[in-house]
């Protein structure tokens, strides 16, 4: 069944069109993000591209840091594909889907530098702020990477420290208070996945163009288009010229997200 | 401030010493083991053989299911807790991506070919040694595959192309990227391609070029460690 989906995406794709009638290189729309969807979370955003709505939410803790950055944050990034957003997706810990997704989200906020994590050391091997950034899918009508990335970026963006409390010799954190601080951002790392149907690039696939793909590359940029991480996905290998225009692409694409954060 | 000279002295296309041997593990239907530097990694293939969980057959072809682990003492610095991890079942997925393009298993229904990878001792780039190893591991063990697949990691520090990133080098104050690439050596397409840290376009592009540069030297040595055993004919029929 897939095979006959995929030949007449290949079909439609000569003519540089698609099932739901876009060009091969066009967003849906509307490219949405909306701030501070949760109160109860420090940051949150709700983005949507097309039918696609993700929610992202941060929560601030205090914790030991790593042994090997005693002087740093930490940060985390876990995606959970909730049943609700998919008829595919099954309740129960977080399938190996959703660990790359949440593990490339990751990967593209922590290796751009996005954040700087020495300033969130409160003191140096004992306590320092730890940032979990959780992603759920709401609806998955496909392109849940990129989706995802820029949630995650956002609700960093309207996260806002809560009040510190020092008590003798110990922090606690007043969760209802939040101070007027923000994270110490300096980059803003976007992520745009490029997709190889037969010979023909795609963006912002449908869960549909997702069973039919044969690679992927995921590319996370900062705005001054540099790249800061990447990953391949999918069954068939690429040439180092499809990789280097698939990134083309991807730099140019990311763009249009960016418009809307 | 440009990376002239590396932390261990090599040429910037230089890897470390690479050692490789086939036929290590006599229980597996094939096994190898790839060395590069201080990092190690065994593999060993058992099958095809029947699909357990039986949920997970597939009636269409073959399964090829790695697991890669790293042994509990070989991180760099704590220990490594047990059992898999986000990391590794990561790893484990991309690495069964980069093998898959030469694997054959169409003659194999309802059948897997499991691949496991453990690392006793690591330095940076275990994901390539571990694809390094399950290739020959998959060969020996007589699996049909249309090609190897050789593996490197290739970086860029602060602007300088690299080959085969260390631990050092992984974490050099300064900008990093860190490119793990797999190359199936006839055709030099890329079935593994990740890369974290800062780059650009155009040097990405050589360092992908330095890749598959490198990969057909790895190439050599894991087809010379496959005829070693086959070649002396001692090795045993099983």
């Amino acid at each position: 069944m897939n095979q006959e989906l995929k030949n007449h995406v290949l079909e439609l794709l000569q003519k540089d069109l698609r099932l739901d009638k876009r060009k091969s290189l066009e967003y849906r729309k509307p490219i949405k993000v909306e701030y501070g969807v949760s109160k109860s979370a420090e940051g949150s955003a709700r983005v949507q591209i097309g039918e696609t709505i993700v929610v992202a939410g941060v929560k601030l803790s205090i914790d030991k840091p790593y042994p090997d950055t005693p002087e740093q944050g930490c940060l985390s990034v876990g995606a959970e594909l909730l049943p609700m957003s998919n008829p595919e997706f099954e309740p129960g810990p977080p399938g190996i889907q959703a660990i790359e997704i949440g593990r490339v989200v990751d990967r593209g906020i922590r290796e751009s530098k996005s954040i700087d994590l020495k300033k969130l050391c409160i003191k140096a091997g004992e306590k320092v702020w730890f940032i979990s950034i959780d992603i759920c899918p709401i609806n998955d009508d496909g392109n849940l990477f990129d989706a995802a990335a820029l949630s995650a970026l956002a609700a960093l963006k309207d996260t806002k420290l809560p009040k510190l409390e020092k008590i003798e010799d110990t922090y606690i954190i007043n969760y209802k208070e939040k101070t007027k601080e923000s994270l110490p951002f300096s980059k803003e790392p976007v992520s745009v996945t490029v997709l190889k149907i037969g010979d023909k690039f795609i963006v912002d696939p449908t869960t549909e163009e997702e069973k039919i793909y044969d690679a992927r590359l995921t590319v996370a940029t900062t705005e001054k288009g540099e790249l800061c991480a990447m990953q391949k996905g999918g069954e068939e290998p690429l040439t180092v010229e499809e990789i280097d225009q698939m990134i083309g692409i991807a730099v140019d694409k990311t763009k249009e997200l960016r418009k809307a954060l | 401030m440009a990376y002239t000279k590396r932390i261990d002295k090599r040429k910037f296309d230089e890897t470390r010493p690479i050692e490789a041997k086939v036929g290590v593990i006599k229980r597996a239907d094939g096994s190898a083991m790839f060395k590069i530097g201080n990092t190690v990694a065994y593999a060993a293939v058992y099958g095809p053989r029947s699909m357990f969980p039986r949920f997970l057959q597939n009636p269409q072809k073959g399964t090829l299911r790695v697991n890669y682990n790293m042994m509990p003492f070989s991180g760099h610095g704590d220990r490594v807790r047990p059992g898999p991890s986000r990391r590794s079942k990561e790893i484990s997925m991309v690495t069964e991506k980069a093998l898959l393009p030469v694997v054959d298993l169409k003659e194999f229904p309802n059948a897997v070919v499991d691949v496991f990878i453990e690392l006793p001792q690591t330095d940076a780039g275990t994901r390539c040694a571990g694809i390094c190893a399950a290739s020959m591991a998959l060969a020996d063990a007589g699996i049909a595959m249309k090609d190897l697949v050789s593996s490197i990691a290739v970086g860029v520090i602060d602007g300088t192309v690299v080959a085969d990133l260390n631990y050092d080098e992984e974490a050099f104050e300064g900008e990093v990227a860190d490119i793990p690439v797999a190359v199936l050596p006839n055709s030099g397409k890329i079935s593994l391609l990740q890369m974290d840290g800062h780059n650009t376009r155009g040097d990405l592009k050589k360092a992908l070029e330095l890749a598959k540069k490198v990969c057909m030297k790895i190439y050599e040595v894991q087809k010379k460690a496959l005829k070693e055993k086959y070649a002396s004919g001692k090795s045993e029929s099983k």
